[in-house]
């Protein structure tokens, strides 16, 4: 590679990475949009949250009860139980969490350490 | 909620599965429509993808599973009640389309609004192989009219989104919301939901005012003022002219509605939640007959219920006191029980008291009340909360442990059956059987007598601790839980004596309000003045109004003719 060759690489590499990187934000950020409007009624925080309370009684301190703060929630998990639901939490169809928006929610639960706050 | 050992028939986690979760999705051919071939499934199928979209359509298992009711009682059994495919419309003209296909080829359709009426049904159709017309994309907040305290929406708006949508304008109007706040305005108050604010909008039916509805002909039915073209009080007069005929559309199968307009409650001054506490087993009927009378005379515009911090712990499914225990265990008397809550300041009955209005007008209604109850009842003792002034701000709705009163909706009674320190082992799900009977002591005791002596007959102890409650003026609802798990054995002991305890309740005159597609029909059995004659009228409307019979078969226990079998 040439050196003219080479910054045309690093250019186009630096926009690509760029590009990827302001993706992933905006999934991320509607993936907390889709959280906050269904998933924290029963998940957010404090006694009168049922998934809380049933998650913190699960774990007990060794995880933590909010799901928000869990930094183990594979994609895969999260569409898991979206999907397939668990004890009393429904799944949830289509027409309420599609698949772009389930995937934008999984991506912000296992968004990176350093994103969160 | 008490211990889950105390409650009827649980069954361990399914082995096969991660700890809780659910079967998976079943994966196999599509189940057609009863009596449809499956090269009319298909014509029908490639009509509804043009009305809607391709995508709004579903008939992959994966997709259908997502239709089943999560807390079906028949999970997994021949018999759950499961859909053959999905339709969700985003527009009245939509449905239209939908509807006119479904006669064309003799579907069965069955709308949702949300499809959170989970513990009286879900998303499921109550006869299989229906196709779910799933109205949860019609979620448009019409208009929210805040001098007249009225709103106009669609069935897919739940009560969180016109929660949200009234916070975020700094509205002054509330709506009262029952237990699940994912709930819709229109499904709830169709099902004939209730809540916990003041009468009458905590009736939900009773606070709807105006309909627009989709008959099984595809034609737009508009009732009450609606009628009138160009009417400027739709949501305003609940009558218009002529019979009134929205009834026919509330637990019932003759229509499917597209919009519907509510009242609300304009935002009070203040609140105060205060309680009175009486010491003896014979000081029921004037505590109900004074309670009856605060709320028939309009001085106390809540709702109340019955509790016994003495037998069951001021909240219900609360510890209950060792002593007290250990004395029902060895049969003590009234007087016993009596002399021991005397002594460690365990009332006998207790009943919240509400107070929502002006700061002024509440302070003088709450002391009016402690008046009357002190003068009917020796020895009544009264608690009181600090006033509360409205608007809360964002952090005090979001903290209040009281959600319901304020009018803000949650999920906090899904916490039933939910894992929880007290529940280790949760449930799947729960239905409730809720039969209504008078506001009365002498009801109150006949209820908790028939049935305490069946659970014992059949060794079986309902969830939580059933007292009545007044969702609706005068009358108390007598609410018992029964846990949904994932074990078909369980889950059929626990049907039939679901099924026992409706033959029991009518045996003595208490009917269901609401139930779950599992007992429609066995409810409506039980109304069967003059040999049926209100189902046989509703029957007479169903084949007028849909002789094809594609509306929501058997819902509410009202069949189409073709399916209708024979009474016995």
């Amino acid at each position: 590679m040439n050196a003219r060759a080479a910054v045309v690489f690093l250019i186009f590499a630096t926009v690509f990475a760029a590009s990827s990187q302001a993706a992933e934000s905006a999934d991320i950020q509607r993936g907390r949009e889709v959280y906050q409007y269904w998933c924290t009624a029963c998940h957010g925080f404090g006694p009168m949250k049922p998934g809380t309370v049933a998650l913190q009684t699960k774990y007990n301190g060794t995880r933590p009860a909010m799901l928000e703060d869990r930094t183990d929630l594979t994609p895969g998990l999260t569409k898991y139980f979206v999907r397939n639901g668990v004890t009393v939490m429904p799944p949830f169809r289509k027409t309420e969490i599609g698949d772009a928006d389930l995937k934008a929610l999984a991506a912000y639960l296992a968004r990176p350490r350093k994103l969160r706050k | 909620m008490e211990n889950h050992k105390n409650t009827i028939h649980t069954a361990a986690a399914d082995s096969r599965l991660p700890p809780g979760a659910r079967s998976a999705p079943v994966a196999g051919e599509v189940k057609l429509p009863p009596g449809v071939s499956a090269k009319e499934f298909a014509a029908a199928l490639a009509l509804f993808r043009q009305a809607v979209g391709a995508e709004w359509v579903f008939t992959r298992a994966e997709d259908l599973a997502l239709y089943r009711d999560a807390y079906s009682p028949m999970w997994d059994e021949a018999d759950e009640r499961l859909a053959s495919a999905a339709v969700a419309p985003d527009g009245v003209e939509q449905v239209q389309a939908v509807v006119k296909t479904a006669n064309t080829y003799k579907i069965p359709i069955y709308p949702i609004s949300t499809g959170r009426n989970l513990g009286y049904g879900g998303s499921a159709p109550v006869l299989s192989g229906s196709v779910v017309l799933d109205l949860r994309r019609m979620n448009r907040i019409l208009e929210v009219n805040e001098r007249n305290a009225s709103v106009l929406v669609e069935p897919g708006v739940s009560y969180f989104d016109l929660y949200r949508h009234i916070r975020q304008k700094k509205l002054k109007v509330w709506i009262d919301v029952p237990d699940p706040g994912w709930g819709s305005l229109i499904g709830n108050a169709l099902e004939r939901g209730a809540g916990y604010t003041v009468s009458p909008f905590r009736d939900h039916w009773a606070a709807h005012c105006g309909m627009e509805v989709v008959l099984a002909n595809g034609d737009v039915v508009r009732t009450g003022m609606g009628a009138l073209p160009g009417a400027k009080s739709w949501q305003q007069f609940q009558y218009g002219y002529g019979p009134q005929v929205d009834g026919l559309f509330s637990q019932g199968n003759a229509g499917i509605v597209t919009k519907m307009g509510f009242w609300l409650l304009a935002e009070p001054e203040a609140f105060r939640a205060c309680r009175v506490r009486v010491p003896k087993y014979e000081h029921l009927a004037p505590l109900i007959d004074t309670l009856s009378y605060l709320m028939n005379s309009g001085v106390m515009n809540s709702m109340t219920r019955l509790e016994s911090p003495l037998l069951y712990g001021i909240v219900i499914g609360g510890p209950v006191d060792a002593g007290v225990q250990a004395l029902l265990a060895r049969g003590a008397t009234t007087q016993e029980l009596e002399q021991y809550g005397s002594e460690h300041s365990l009332a006998y009955w207790s009943a919240p008291l509400r107070f929502y209005g002006p700061a002024k007008v509440v302070e003088a209604q709450w002391e009016y009340a402690r008046e009357k109850l002190s003068a009917a009842i020796p020895g009544a003792t009264f608690d009181e909360e600090p006033v509360v002034r409205f608007p809360l701000s964002d952090a005090q709705a979001e903290e209040t442990l009281d959600p319901a009163s304020f009018g803000v909706p949650s999920l906090v009674a899904f916490g039933m059956g939910a894992r929880s320190p007290t529940n280790p082992t949760p449930f799947s799900g729960h239905v409730w059987f809720s039969p209504v009977i008078p506001m009365s002591a002498e009801a109150v005791m006949e209820c908790q007598r028939v049935f305490i002596t069946a659970f014992k007959e059949w060794g079986v102890q309902p969830l939580g601790v059933p007292l009545p409650q007044s969702y609706h003026p005068r009358t108390f609802v007598q609410i018992y839980g029964f846990p949904v798990v994932r074990d078909i054995e369980t889950n059929k002991k626990n049907r039939d004596i679901f099924r026992r305890m409706i033959k029991l309740a009518a045996e003595h005159g208490w009917g269901e309000y609401r139930t779950a597609p599992a007992f429609m029909d066995d409810c409506m059995a039980a109304y069967s003045f003059n040999d049926h004659a209100l189902l046989r009228l509703h029957e007479t409307i169903k084949d007028a109004l849909d002789p094809n019979g594609i509306l929501s078969a058997g819902r509410y226990g009202i069949w189409p003719k073709h399916l209708r079998k024979e009474r016995t």
